[in-house]
């Protein structure tokens, strides 16, 4: 009865996304506002279907209604409440239930948070996201309905969720995942807004910003706890694997940074319109791409669902209407954008521009080397482009983006005087390098490579601390009073850029540094790794709530005093039978020690592996504080003051981006085009 | 910055469409379907233990005489475990079916088959993998299709379905006493 309720709610879901997307669509043109209004309640009433759906599956998680056949599929009597409710998004009727109602959920936010956003943009962004909810439902109703029935013959006991994702960094991954796709949407929507009212203004920027942003952050967090997962889980003791479907979370990662980045060139000077507008559009169907790669089938990977290939039919017809009719649009309306201003070579803009040219660039290697056996095909070669392919490209490209980095932050917007800038940053060559060498001292010998990530490292961070205080001074009113009117945006700008100088520490220590031991052992055996002494105590039993276990116990001493003591499991899981490997880690600031138990060998021996790997929390951290600088731009109170009119746009107000420059500022209005 | 006017603005559909395409021939061919450089050729040379009986070898006579499905499993591998029921029904139908254990722990093995039940008519053992690189395998399951002669007709890679098995493997087995099998499944 309930997963009826569910299912009808759905199909209710349709009829408001209907009308969410077509009421303000057909009334456009006749300026009708009162009918573009109904966008909003039918958002809310979108929501609030979609909300009664998830619960309608959750109940018949929560209490093993194994009629449902996706429930059967993927719980099991035994399983703990809590994996139960995660296991919703477990497989991929579940999941694509969550992402629409997130979809839904983003539309509640744009309707509520209005700002002071015209109320017909806001209804023309609300449409946009009504159509992507029409899609994504049918899709949902037709090809993959979370809430079919196995009646009259139900199985009395479920075949259980898969025994990797019953761990807790994944009941929140792929939520925050999706919170970040689905954010994309909200972009991308204001992007088709702006095309259709032909209203592209720095105002148009300024609202579409603060959303990019927020999708960005959570885009930002998922990513890093994927990789968190796949590190601890998987039993491999890798971050990253150059797999399809992280590689389809990564490209509209790379995608919405440039985004962000050539979106502050259009709030503040009216450039890049268009290809702000083209860089809101490929972020989202980068996303799309990513959602049709691993539901279709086409490309084999660790993160795949069952497939089937009508769902791929689906999806790519899908992504033909959404990706290819807005790229039409932008086609048709993208020479209506140009903006009259210019800028000469050395300014900000160019900076900015480098940064987003390195990142597109970046993100198109990453799509060859994704759909590389696709093109293989063609050519008749089969070969799996791996590691080695994606580090050649990103270690020199992540270095230029760090390079590029500092003068593009303290350079002026329209132009910037060569003398000015050799003076302001020459010194810091000389004193990142040394400072690089004292942390390459302290790490332990390095190659020209880490000893270059490093020094970049430290430029980076002496960079910005240098530019928050001479920021902080340039108010003439002491530090401590100059930092307080500095404002969040600019905070937030200088956390993400440090936070990418933390992961590319981490990455480097990890990479150069760590030592990675295949061993066998015995009870009462030890080794030793990365100067840690590791004892192999003893092998207990243990029993879990749906598996059983073998735990070696561990004592890990340094300089004979106790460290840690681990316990790495081998685990049966009744259901399926399935083997996992739940490695354990003793994490620290500066190195994790981490063991995991590998097959049992002959008489009680077994085969263990030992790594120590230095710094890898580095890059975990390095993506929070990333995101966290996010999150503080977006508190910015430029975001929620009322919208100044566009004359007083260009007008930056002292402490509002540019602290030391506001007389130069008020003089130069970028001229608005019609 | 940018040319005044022109084709650029067409550029970002242009590659779309072109991905679209490449697209849609993935979906079409499907990664289940990798062609196999063995295909009409004798099954490579087998010379493996048994899992289930012990000190048995089982080597090419197992597959001489009737249609055989050698099925590549292992229970490190999820979707073996979404086709197992469905590998049950087949052999229920009276589909001989062989399962290469691949890379796989036998206690492991020996486990799944008595919890889930056992569709094989033999359980040859590849612990190292090494069978499996002569066979071309790409990651289980697997499932080749082997003719009475004992030569390799098809090879499918992914989950075994009622959908794969009527559309793929049914119209290649064309022996008569396989009709019979075709009837029996409609």
């Amino acid at each position: 009865m309930i997963a009826e309720i569910g299912h009808l709610s759905l199909w209710l879901a349709l009829v408001f996304a209907v009308l969410q997307g077509v009421a303000p669509l057909l009334s456009y043109r006749s300026q009708r506002l009162s009918w573009m209004l109904v966008a909003r309640p039918a958002a809310w009433m979108q929501w609030l279907c979609l909300s009664a759906g998830l619960l309608a599956l959750g109940y018949a998680f929560a209490y093993n209604d194994f009629t449902v056949r996706y429930v059967s599929e993927h719980s099991n009597s035994l399983l703990p409440l809590g994996y139960r409710i995660s296991a919703i998004w477990g497989g991929h009727e579940g999941s694509l239930l969550l992402w629409v109602w997130m979809l839904s959920f983003w539309g509640l936010l744009v309707s509520l948070l209005r700002g002071k956003v015209p109320a017909h943009v806001n209804a023309l962004v609300l449409a946009v996201m009504g159509l992507i909810g029409i899609g994504f439902l049918l899709f949902m109703l037709l090809t993959s309905n979370p809430f079919d029935r196995l009646l009259p013959w139900f199985p009395l006991d479920g075949a259980d969720l898969n025994p990797l994702l019953q761990d807790p960094g994944l009941i929140i991954h792929p939520p925050m995942l999706y919170m970040g796709y689905v954010g994309l949407s909200v972009a991308f929507s204001f992007a088709i807004a702006g095309l259709i009212s032909g209203t592209l203004d720095p105002a148009w920027a300024r609202w579409a910003r603060p959303w990019t942003t927020v999708a960005w952050c959570f885009l930002t967090v998922g990513i890093a706890l994927g990789s968190w997962w796949a590190y601890y889980e998987l039993g491999w003791g890798g971050w990253w694997f150059w797999d399809p479907v992280e590689n389809a979370s990564f490209m509209p990662w790379l995608c919405a940074t440039a985004l962000i980045h050539s979106l502050a060139v259009t709030e503040k000077r009216g450039l890049f319109r268009s290809w702000t507008v083209l860089l809101a559009i490929v972020a989202f169907s980068l996303s799309l791409l990513g959602t049709f790669l691993v539901r279709s089938g086409v490309l084999t990977s660790v993160h795949s669902f069952a497939n089937d290939p009508e769902r791929g039919r689906f999806i790519l017809c899908f992504l033909a209407v959404v990706i290819g009719g807005s790229l039409t649009l932008f086609a048709i309306r993208a020479p209506v954008l140009r903006a009259r201003t210019g800028f000469v070579m050395l300014s900000r803009e160019s900076f900015l521009l480098m940064n987003n040219l390195i990142l597109l660039v970046a993100t198109f290697v990453v799509l060859l080397g994704t759909l590389f056996p696709l093109i293989g095909e063609w050519l008749d070669i089969k070969v799996s482009v791996r590691s080695p392919y994606f580090n050649a490209f990103f270690v020199p490209l992540t270095f230029l983006l760090m390079a590029f980095l500092v003068p593009g932050m303290s350079s002026n917007w329209k132009k910037q005087r060569a003398s000015v800038l050799a003076k302001k940053l020459l010194w810091l060559v000389p004193v990142s390098v040394l400072a690089g060498s004292v942390l390459v001292y302290l790490a332990g010998s390095l190659p020209i490579a880490g000893w270059l990530a490093l020094s970049l490292c430290a430029y980076v961070w002496i960079a910005h601390g240098v530019d928050v205080v001479q920021k902080a001074l340039a108010f003439r009113s002491g530090v401590f009073k100059g930092l307080r009117r500095l404002t969040a945006g600019y905070y937030g700008m200088v956390i993400a850029h440090c936070g990418l100088a933390v992961l590319v520490a981490g990455i480097t220590l990890v990479s150069f540094h760590e030592q990675e031991h295949d061993l066998r052992m015995t009870p009462g055996e030890s080794a030793e790794v990365g100067g840690y002494e590791f004892v192999f105590t003893r092998l207990v039993d243990r029993e879990g709530p749906n598996f059983s276990a073998k735990q070696g116990i561990f004592a890990v001493t340094r300089f004979g005093q106790d460290v840690a003591t681990l316990t790495p499991e081998k685990r049966r899981y009744y259901s399926g039978g399935q083997m996992m490997t739940e490695a354990a880690i003793d994490s620290g600031l500066m190195r994790d020690l981490y063991i995991a138990l590998g097959e049992p060998l002959d008489s009680d021996a077994w085969a263990v592996r030992i790594y120590y790997k230095p710094g890898i929390i580095w890059l975990w951290l390095g993506a929070v504080i990333m995101a966290l600088g996010g999150a503080l731009a977006i508190v910015d109170r430029r975001y929620r003051r009322a919208i100044a009119p566009e004359s007083e746009l260009s007008a930056e107000q002292p402490g509002s981006d540019l602290p030391d420059r506001p007389a130069v500022e008020t003089s130069t209005k970028s001229p608005q085009e019609a | 910055m940018l040319p005044r006017k022109g084709v650029w603005v067409f550029l970002p559909l242009i590659g779309f469409i072109a991905l679209a395409i490449l697209l849609a021939s993935g979906l079409g061919k499907n990664t289940e379907d990798l062609p196999t450089a063995l295909a009409g050729k004798p099954l490579p040379q087998m010379q493996l233990p048994s899992l289930l009986r012990k000190g048995n070898v089982v080597d090419n006579r197992l597959f001489e005489g009737r249609w055989t499905l050698l099925n590549v499993w292992a229970t490190w591998c999820p979707t073996c475990h979404i086709e197992h029921p469905y590998l049950l029904k087949l052999a229920q139908r009276g589909v001989a079916i062989v399962g290469l254990d691949y890379k796989d722990e036998d206690a492991a093995a020996k486990n799944y088959l008595a919890n889930l039940g056992n569709p094989y008519v033999e359980v040859p053992v590849d612990a190292s993998g090494a069978y499996g690189l002569n066979l071309g395998v790409y990651g289980a399951p697997e499932t080749y299709l082997v003719s009475p002669q004992g030569d390799i007709v098809l090879r499918h890679v992914g989950e075994m379905n009622e959908r794969v098995w009527q559309a793929k493997f049914l119209p290649l087995m064309k022996e008569p006493s396989d009709i019979k099998l075709q009837v029996e499944a409609q």
